[in-house]
Formats: structure tokens, C-alpha cells, sequence
């Protein structure tokens, strides 16, 4: 075994790279959570190996400490990020829209587990349709195996419930915008904090009623106008009143009007990087909207409590992917995309919208370096 | 699966709310890391040290290659830096890692502006990254971050106290870049007068208020290493490239007639402490400070200076982009104030010329008509005189001729007389 370090004239251990794809959610994680194997004494004569496990995650490990010559130890600043990052802590913040009556709290409880959304309408308070659309963001500190995060999850009760819908978007579109420049505001201030709060959306789960035809022209509407400001995921809610036959017409009309319309929704197709992440993203968009059931109750069901709908003809298991795609929505939103996510908010819509902002204040011409040219305005 | 519930403390705003089952964020690390994995990591280091300290031996020591290059020029009037960017990979790691030497530092014999150089460099890195940020159309995310991590300054091992040329530059750097100071070719001093050495020199910085990199201390996991480590500042070091047979194994070593110093070894020198520290445990944290401390204060004098100011909260207009309109209308105003300046003073100037030039001509004439006058005159004289002196000459001949014809008759008269005087004459005698 210390041939095949040796061997490397001053090079770096050649082992196998196994292509880190965002997809390996359920493995367990090799790496562990303590940081390099530092050891703390030394005194010793000859050095310690100092072999942090992250090196050696490719099922190499070695059973006794062996001198390494050519390690430097680079890749423990993966090891650095990762307790940067739990320190830190992470930020989601999420939106839900969708009529009233789609389960959108409760979808929000099922994927996180505790109740982070108030169903808006309580069963004892008087029913009362909202003249108006508002925007409750409420924001609940999260943590799971030390990880902690700060959930935002914004409801929008009152889309869609008037009987005149015309316009229902801009409160939102305008909510999201406040949201980009608070930032920007933030940005570019001259004396600014270390870490500026991002309460930009991340993403906007939209749930399409479960009327089994094609979507309607406020969804069209909508999701048209708000794909191009934020990542949308659009879901079938309640979808236990659909046969899978029903699912999958449905899931195809909806594709191709989305299609049609020219609505690219979250993975969007123009923001594909490389070949890689064309295939998993299209393995996706064959998938969406997923058709979820939201539930926070559990029942029995073979002797194991699982969430679920009970009713007179069968329990819908909330997460088993037979019965609805739940799981898939929870894969991708939580487990394996998330940071994806707000990597395209920030880097593709917030610049969006910067780029916007800083133009609209000058009717100049712009330089070819991006900075404005005020000379050609004076002319 | 376990589930986790932990009730904290509420942040701000935010009420902490227990899981009653796996989520499954606790992937989020992961999939941070797996982007950055995917996007690469670039490490700047800079080397400050006069020559022949051995900064790019230890360069290769430390990243355990032979960086490409040929050995520095040492014949240059001033100080310049050489910046060499490689691209190292270890397992799924790749590094863009640049060099950055100092090349004739504390060669000349004038050693005050020795720090300029440096520092200018490390500005334009920051003013580099300042423009892409302040772009509107721009790329952050993949723009190659040139701006300096860590800067190893080398301590040539006197024995004694820090040089003055090394309190001056590291009190102009320390504000501006993280400094980690070391003691060069540490082989050539004792361990007693290095305790002390490493003693003088804590002391000397303190007392000079030099602000020196310090491992951070607040994240439990590293805390106590990187605190002992604290102590041991400034490393001293020894780097070496070629490798010697102890026992049974090859290691890097310096080879002397009186035994042989491994690098690698820790009652040898404190090599293996500096990499430690500087890659294996804080590459980060000093990537971070670069850019939340010294970056950020950087910008802020720099827009400070341009004019900007942040408006106070009540009234929010985009500040930077009004102010600059406002700086702009300022500058253009002026700039046509001394434009309407300039063009009167030409006019003024050319009238004056104008002026000048015509009294010129004015005179020239004046000149040539009395010229001409005193011409004139003198031409009259002249004839005149020529006139009086023609009618003398007339008179004269007449005068001559008048004589004449009274000399032939006076001649012919007194010819006999002549005769007779003759006679007269003859006769007398």
C-alpha cells in the first residue's frame, strides 16, 4: 500500500474520483462531522499521518496509520466549508400559492414535519373571503443532526379566491421584487453587514387544482409572468381524487401547455450547465408537476405509524411513492436541490433583477465593460 | 429514522419549532460542499521576504511539487511582484493556487519605498474585484478571485529583533491582508536563542501595534488547536525539496557534515504546524477574513473617498446610483464653467495680439514714410546742391573763357611787350 503512494514523484495521490453528483441523498455520508483527524499531540519524532477522512472516501481506508508523503492536505478545506456552514446555519425561504382549500399548509407541515404553516382558515373562525391578497411570511428556526436552518415559508391567502382574479399576480410579483431590492439595498451600501439576510424566495411551490383537464388561464397567466422572477415548482395538489390514468393525462396536458406558453418552470432548461446536469434535470422536468397528498397525521399501516389520509376504502400513504409523489417533491426541494435552488435565485434572478434596477436609473447608453456611459446621454 | 428536537433559543423573528420526523436538510452541507467541489477553490499566497530567504523552496515544500518557473531575476532596479497561478488536484479537489513573490525586496540600498509596490498590488486586487462587483452585468460567481488570502511574510533569522524594513512593511500590510510571519531558514538557530528570537519578535509586534493574522478560536472543533498554535507564532521553518534516506524511509531533509534537519519533523522545525494551520485547518477562515474583513474595509474607504455616502434609513434612494448622478451633473457643470473660461481667455488673448500687431504695422509705416520723407529731402538738397554747383561751373567757365580771350589779347598784346622786356632784360645784362 505505500508503493502506491510512494510511487508519485511528488505528486498527489491519484485516486479514483467519484463524480460528486447532487443526487446521493440517501447514502450515508463517509464524511465525518468532526473536522480532520487532527491529532492534538505532537510530540511524537516522526510526523503523524494527519489523514482526515474526507481523503479517504473511495472505501480505501487504511487499517493502520500510514506515512503519506505527497499529502498536502487540500481537500480539507471541504472539511472547513462544511463546519463554516453548519455554523452558520442556512436559510430557505419558501412560497406557497394556490386557491384556498389545496392543502397548501398542510403540505408545508408534511415537508418539514412540524407546523410551520396555520391553515388559514380555522374551522371555528367565520368564514371570510379576503378582499384583498396578502403576504404572510412566518419564519421558524429548524434544526436536524446539528444542521440549523431558518424556514420562511410566505402564504398568500386570497389568490385566486375573487371572483375577479384580474391581477391577482402583481401583490406577489411586487412582494417578490420588495424582496430583491431589500437585498440589493443591503448590497450596496458602503458600510454593510458580514452576512446580509436573505429573505429573497427561493422558490414558489404553485398548486394546480386537481381538475384533471389542462390548467387554466390564471395558472397560465401566473406561472407565465412569474417564472421569469422566480424558480416556480408547480404541483398537483390533492391528488388522491385522480386514477393514475387520470395523473398522467393530466401531467402531459399540463406539460404541454406549459410547453406552449413558453413557461420554463424550476429545473429550467436554460439555466443547464452541462451535459451532466441536462440529464438529471431532464429526468425532472419527465416528472413534473409531482402529484402530492399532504398529510400531518399518522396512522397505523402494517405495523409502522406513517403518515397518511385515512379513508372508508384505504389509508394514502403520504410517502410512499406508489400512492403519490410526495417523496420525489420532498427529494428535490430538500434533499437534493435545495442548494441548487437558491444558487439560481441569486445568481441568475437577483442579477436579473439588478441589471434591471441599475438600468432603468440611467437612460444611458451602456459601455461595453457593463459601466454606464453617460457621455453618449449628453450628446 | 431518529428524530430530532431539540427546542432552541428563538432567533430573530423566528420561533423555533421541533421536527417530529427526518427531514432530510441536514443533506444541506453536503450539497454546499458538492457545489464548491464542482466549481473549484482558488488560494491566493503571498511571499514577502528578501532574497534568499528561501521562499520558493518553501513554496514547493509546502504543496509537495516543483513549481514551474525560472528562478527569479535578482537584477532589477526595484521591487516587483511575480504572480504564478498553478492548478493543483487532490482526490475531488481542485485548487487554483497562486504564488506570489516579491522579487528584489530589501535589495536596495533605499529601502523607504520598498513597501509601495506590495502594497499597490494587493489594491489592485481589491480594486479588481470591486469593478466586477459594481458591474451591472456581472459574473461573481465564476470571476477568478485574485485577491491575496495570506501573505507569509519571511523573517530573516538573525537571532536578534525584527529589521525595521520588517515592522514598517507589516505595519503598512496588516490592515490590509492576513499576516503570517515565520522565521526563515529556522535550521540556523539554536533552540534556546529561538525561544528567544520568537519571544522579541511577539514583543516587537505587540508594542508596534502590528495587527498579525490570528487563528480563529470561536468554532469549539478547532479551538483548542488553533489556539496553541497561537502561541507558537511565528513558525519558524525550514523547506527543502530534496529527500534523504532516514532509516528505511525517504524524507524531505536538509543534509549537513553535522547531522541532517527533516523538515517533517517536529522538534526539527515547525513545518508541519505552518501547513497545519495555514491549509489543512483555516484556508477558509483566512479566504473569509480576506473577504468580510479586509476586502470590505478596503471598499469602503475607496467609496468613501469617490464621494458616496450612506443616506440615512428614512429616506432610501438608491444611493450609489444617485449620487454618482449627482457627482456627474457636478463634474459636468464644472467641466463647461472651465470650458466657458478657457475660450474668453483666447479671445481676450486673441484681441490682444490683434492689437499688438497693428501698432506694429502702424509703426512700420510711420517709419517708412518718414524714411521716405528724409529721403526726399536729402534728394533736394542733393539737387540743389548739385544746381548751385552746375551754375558755378557754368560761371566759371564763363569766367574762363572770359579770361582766356583777355589773356590771348593781353598776349598778343604784351607779346611785343615781353619782347621788349626781354630786350630789356638782355640789355641789362
Amino acid at each position: 500500500m505505500l508503493g502506491e503512494w510512494e510511487g508519485l514523484a511528488g505528486g498527489f495521490r491519484a485516486s479514483a474520483v467519484r463524480p460528486l453528483s447532487p443526487h446521493n441523498s440517501r447514502t450515508p455520508h463517509t464524511l465525518s462531522p468532526h473536522g480532520p483527524e487532527v491529532t492534538p499531540s505532537y510530540s511524537s519524532a516522526m510526523s503523524e499521518p494527519v489523514h482526515p477522512e474526507v481523503g479517504s472516501v473511495y472505501g480505501e481506508k487504511p487499517s493502520a496509520p500510514v506515512v503519506d508523503f505527497s499529502y498536502v492536505g487540500i481537500d480539507a478545506i471541504l472539511e472547513q466549508m462544511r463546519r463554516k456552514a453548519m455554523k452558520q446555519g442556512f436559510e430557505l425561504n419558501i412560497m406557497v400559492v394556490g386557491q384556498s382549500g389545496l392543502g397548501k399548509s398542510t403540505l408545508m407541515n408534511t415537508l418539514f414535519k412540524s407546523k410551520v404553516s396555520r391553515k388559514s382558515v380555522q374551522a371555528t373562525a367565520q368564514e371570510k373571503i379576503p378582499k384583498t391578497i396578502e403576504i404572510k411570511s412566518i419564519s421558524h428556526d429548524i434544526e436536524e443532526k446539528g444542521v440549523r436552518m431558518k424556514l420562511t415559508v410566505i402564504d398568500t391567502p386570497g389568490f385566486g379566491d375573487q371572483i375577479n382574479n384580474e391581477n391577482c399576480w402583481q401583490p406577489i410579483m411586487r412582494f417578490i421584487n420588495d424582496q430583491y431590492e431589500a437585498y440589493l439595498q443591503e448590497e450596496i451600501n458602503i458600510d454593510r453587514k458580514k452576512r446580509i439576510p436573505d429573505s429573497r424566495v427561493h422558490c414558489c411551490i404553485y398548486f394546480i387544482p386537481p381538475t384533471g383537464h389542462c390548467l387554466r388561464p390564471l395558472d397560465v397567466e401566473f406561472m407565465r409572468r412569474l417564472s421569469k422572477v422566480v424558480n416556480i415548482v408547480p404541483v398537483i395538489a390533492k391528488a388522491d381524487t385522480l386514477t393514475l390514468e387520470e395523473r398522467d393525462f393530466f401531467k402531459q396536458k399540463i406539460r404541454e401547455e406549459l410547453r406552449a406558453n413558453g413557461i420554463d418552470v424550476y429545473p429550467q432548461k436554460e439555466f443547464d450547465e452541462d451535459q451532466e446536469d441536462r440529464m438529471i434535470n431532464e429526468k425532472i422536468r419527465e416528472m413534473i408537476p409531482f402529484a402530492v397528498v399532504g398529510s400531518d397525521q399518522e396512522y397505523q399501516v402494517n405495523g409502522r405509524r406513517l403518515l397518511g389520509r385515512k379513508t372508508k376504502w384505504g389509508t394514502i400513504e403520504v410517502e410512499n411513492i406508489a400512492h403519490c409523489e410526495f417523496a420525489y417533491l420532498r427529494d428535490l426541494l430538500i434533499r437534493t436541490h435545495m442548494q441548487n435552488i437558491k444558487d439560481i435565485t441569486s445568481t441568475m434572478h437577483y442579477e436579473m433583477y439588478r441589471v434591471r434596477r441599475l438600468n432603468e436609473n440611467n437612460t444611458g447608453a451602456v459601455h461595453s465593460n457593463g459601466l454606464l456611459d453617460h457621455s453618449a446621454h449628453e450628446m | 429514522m431518529a428524530s430530532t428536537e431539540i427546542a432552541r433559543q428563538a432567533g430573530e423573528g423566528a420561533r423555533a419549532v421541533p421536527l417530529s420526523g427526518h427531514v432530510g436538510f441536514d443533506s444541506m452541507p453536503d450539497q454546499l460542499v458538492n457545489k464548491s467541489v464542482n466549481h473549484g477553490f482558488c488560494f491566493n499566497i503571498l511571499c514577502i521576504g528578501e532574497t534568499g530567504l528561501g521562499k520558493s523552496t518553501l513554496m514547493d515544500t509546502l504543496f509537495n511539487t516543483k513549481f514551474e518557473g525560472d528562478p527569479n531575476q535578482h537584477n532589477q532596479p526595484g521591487v516587483t511582484l511575480k504572480s504564478n497561478t498553478y492548478e493543483l488536484q487532490e482526490s475531488n479537489v481542485r485548487l487554483k493556487l497562486t504564488v506570489v513573490n516579491t522579487v528584489g525586496f530589501g535589495d536596495q540600498i533605499n529601502k523607504d519605498e520598498s513597501y509601495k509596490p506590495i502594497v499597490d498590488f494587493i489594491d489592485t486586487q481589491f480594486e479588481a474585484y470591486l469593478q466586477e462587483e459594481l458591474k451591472i452585468k456581472r459574473t461573481l460567481h465564476n470571476y477568478h478571485d485574485s485577491r491575496i488570502h495570506a501573505c507569509l511574510y519571511f523573517i530573516a533569522p538573525t537571532g536578534h529583533s525584527l529589521k525595521s524594513l520588517d515592522l514598517v512593511t507589516m505595519k503598512k500590510l496588516d490592515s490590509k491582508v492576513n499576516i503570517i510571519p515565520i522565521i526563515a531558514k529556522s535550521d540556523a538557530i539554536s533552540k534556546s536563542e529561538l525561544a528567544k528570537f520568537k519571544i522579541k519578535i511577539t514583543s516587537e509586534l505587540v508594542s508596534n501595534g502590528v495587527q498579525i493574522y490570528q487563528f480563529p478560536t470561536d468554532d469549539e472543533s478547532v479551538a483548542e488547536i488553533n489556539s496553541s498554535m497561537n502561541s507558537h507564532l511565528p513558525f519558524a521553518v525550514v523547506g527543502s525539496t530534496e529527500e534523504v534516506k532516514i532509516g528505511n524511509k525517504m524524507v524531505k531533509a536538509r543534509q549537513y557534515p553535522w547531522g541532517t534537519v527533516q523538515v517533517e519533523n517536529e522538534n526539527h522545525c515547525d513545518f508541519v504546524k505552518l501547513r497545519e494551520m495555514l491549509i489543512r485547518v483555516n484556508m477558509e477562515d483566512l479566504r473569509e477574513q480576506t473577504h468580510a474583513r479586509h476586502y470590505e474595509l478596503y471598499r469602503r474607504c475607496k467609496l468613501e473617498e469617490m464621494g458616496f455616502k450612506d443616506t440615512d434609513p428614512d429616506s432610501k434612494p438608491f444611493s450609489l446610483q444617485e449620487t454618482y448622478e449627482a457627482k456627474r451633473n457636478e463634474f459636468m457643470g464644472e467641466l463647461q464653467k472651465k470650458e466657458e473660461e478657457m475660450r474668453q481667455m483666447f479671445v481676450q488673448r486673441v484681441k490682444e495680439k490683434e492689437a499688438e500687431l497693428k501698432e506694429a504695422e502702424k509703426e512700420l509705416h510711420e517709419k517708412f514714410d518718414s524714411l521716405k520723407k528724409l529721403h526726399q529731402d536729402e534728394k533736394k538738397k542733393l539737387e540743389e546742391k548739385k544746381k548751385s554747383l552746375d551754375d558755378e561751373l557754368n560761371m566759371f567757365k564763363q569766367k574762363k573763357t572770359a579770361a582766356e580771350l583777355l589773356l590771348n589779347q593781353a598776349q598778343q598784346a604784351g607779346a611785343s611787350t615781353t619782347l621788349k622786356r626781354d630786350k630789356e632784360r638782355k640789355n641789362f645784362f
